[in-house]
């Protein structure tokens, strides 16, 4: 290989390129994927009601008044809510769950909190209440580690405790739960709870799925800025490639046309030349983006995605690759810089090779 | 002998060769990554099945992503002025707020619904 030193550091910074744009697309593919197919069990449609523009808790009586709507086969209320611990310095979800709860006094832990407040089964859980009694929980059981994307940050519990803690008086949930018929009609029935119910919002699972994949988007949050930057490098890298060759390789062609070489096979040499650099690039970089977000969970993007979380749930991606948007990154990284390097060529090329020889 | 062989090995060994291995290698393993992806997502779909189980029994709504704000922990839940309502003029200031903002196509669906 010529020009040793240069071709490796083009080799390095191109790969780098490769593995940003790479990792942003295989982390986001691959989570977009990951929410669809474990919320696609989420509950059909969620009614929050909404007051001064925050939802507020929501009155039982709503309850039989979505029950009564035509299509609606079921609709119970749930009960959630937030806990921010100064202990720890993080927010916890309190749930109540309507199938085995906890026993009252008891709490199931989900593993985030274990890890962070070093708990075990049988442990103690002191929170400060509403009214600002301290209340006492035992940890009944810890959720598994395999369950940290959904439960990290989770507290499972009864419902007396839950409303004895938060002061939450007996006739109001924190949102309703409803199930249709007919999943067509969704949408149909959800206008009607707005219509009969003005002050609530329903939300249906459509729109939860399609919430995450709004959030990895290619096009939205910090994702574009990840995508833009390292597009903008590789542009200012190419253009650097096209704008023109050294005196050691215009000499070099100069050469090559001296001995016998057609404008064509100067050509020919150079496009397999940057198409060689492309290609081995690209293979490392997508390779090592590979690992980065499903080997090792994409520990450069788990600093940009933690913000100012203490908790933070630790999972493994499930890797998920779209050949289409291999293709793309292909087209966008090795096309461009391939015809980028043979333009100066060619015009190396067509210049008379003595003169080239001669400067 | 063993010199001669050395010779032979070399002059077998054209760059040109060196280049076409390296390049084999590069497609094979391009290969196996997706092989690797289809296999791990065949390991990895009971472990996904039980999560949307826990979905189910549960009734959640939302991953466990960013829990450094009540309205960025259940995103699909929070309304659409949550970032703003901690206090008249509040700014969204949470560094989770620049990467799940307010998804436009929710906030098309919800003025039809709200």
């Amino acid at each position: 290989m010529r020009r040793k030193a240069k071709n490796i550091s083009l080799l390095l910074v191109y790969s780098l390129v490769v593995f940003v744009l790479g990792s942003a697309m295989f982390f986001t593919q691959a989570m977009k994927r990951e929410a669809s197919l474990i919320l696609k069990e989420a509950p059909e449609m969620v009614v929050q009601r909404i007051m001064c523009g925050r939802y507020e808790p929501i009155s039982l009586d709503y309850l039989n008044k979505i029950r009564k709507i035509r299509g609606v086969i079921s609709a119970d209320f749930r009960l959630w809510g937030y806990y921010y611990d100064p202990a720890a310095g993080s927010n916890y979800t309190l749930m109540v769950p309507r199938n085995k709860p906890p026993l009252r006094g008891n709490i199931i832990i989900g593993n985030g909190i274990a890890r962070n407040r070093m708990l075990f089964r049988e442990d103690i859980l002191s929170f400060r209440g509403y009214n600002g009694l301290n209340h006492n929980f035992i940890v009944e059981d810890i959720m598994s580690y395999e369950s940290e994307l959904l439960s990290a940050d989770l507290i499972l519990i009864s419902e007396e405790d839950f409303r004895d803690f938060f002061g939450l008086p007996s006739e109001v949930a924190t949102d309703i739960v409803a199930t249709v018929r007919n999943q067509k009609e969704l949408i149909t029935i959800a206008n009607k709870i707005s219509e009969l119910l003005p002050d609530t919002r329903p939300i249906i699972r459509d729109e939860m799925i399609r919430t995450y994949d709004a959030v990895f988007d290619w096009r939205g949050g910090i994702l574009i800025v990840l995508v833009s930057m390292a597009l903008l490098s590789f542009v200012i890298f190419a253009w650097e490639k096209a704008s023109g060759l050294s005196a050691e390789e215009r000499r070099e062609i100069g050469i090559l046309k001296a001995i016998g070489w057609e404008t064509s096979d100067v050509i020919a040499i150079k496009t397999y030349e940057g198409a060689i650099v492309s290609f081995f690039s690209f293979c490392t970089g997508l390779l090592l983006a590979y690992g980065h977000v499903f080997f090792s969970s994409a520990f450069l993007f788990a600093q940009a995605l933690k913000g100012w979380s203490v908790l933070y749930p630790d999972f493994r991606i499930t890797p998920y690759i779209d050949p289409y948007q291999v293709a793309v990154l292909f087209l966008l990284t090795v096309v461009p810089y391939t015809v980028a390097t043979v333009v100066p060529s060619w015009r190396s090329a067509i210049i008379d090779p003595d003169s080239v020889m001669r400067s | 002998m063993e010199i001669n062989n050395h010779k032979i090995i070399r002059d077998t060994l054209r760059k040109s060769n060196v280049c076409m291995a390296v390049f084999g290698v590069s497609i094979l393993l391009l290969g196996l990554m997706f092989i690797h992806a289809s296999i791990q997502r065949r390991i990895d779909k009971p472990g996904v099945e039980q999560l949307a189980g826990l979905v189910k029994r549960l009734e959640l709504t939302d991953l466990c992503l960013f829990t450094e704000a009540r309205y960025t922990r259940n995103l699909s839940q929070t309304d659409l002025n949550s970032a703003f309502q901690d206090h008249p003029s509040s700014l969204e200031h949470f560094p989770a707020g620049s990467i799940a903002g307010p998804p436009a196509g929710i906030r098309r669906i919800n003025v039809k619904l709200d």
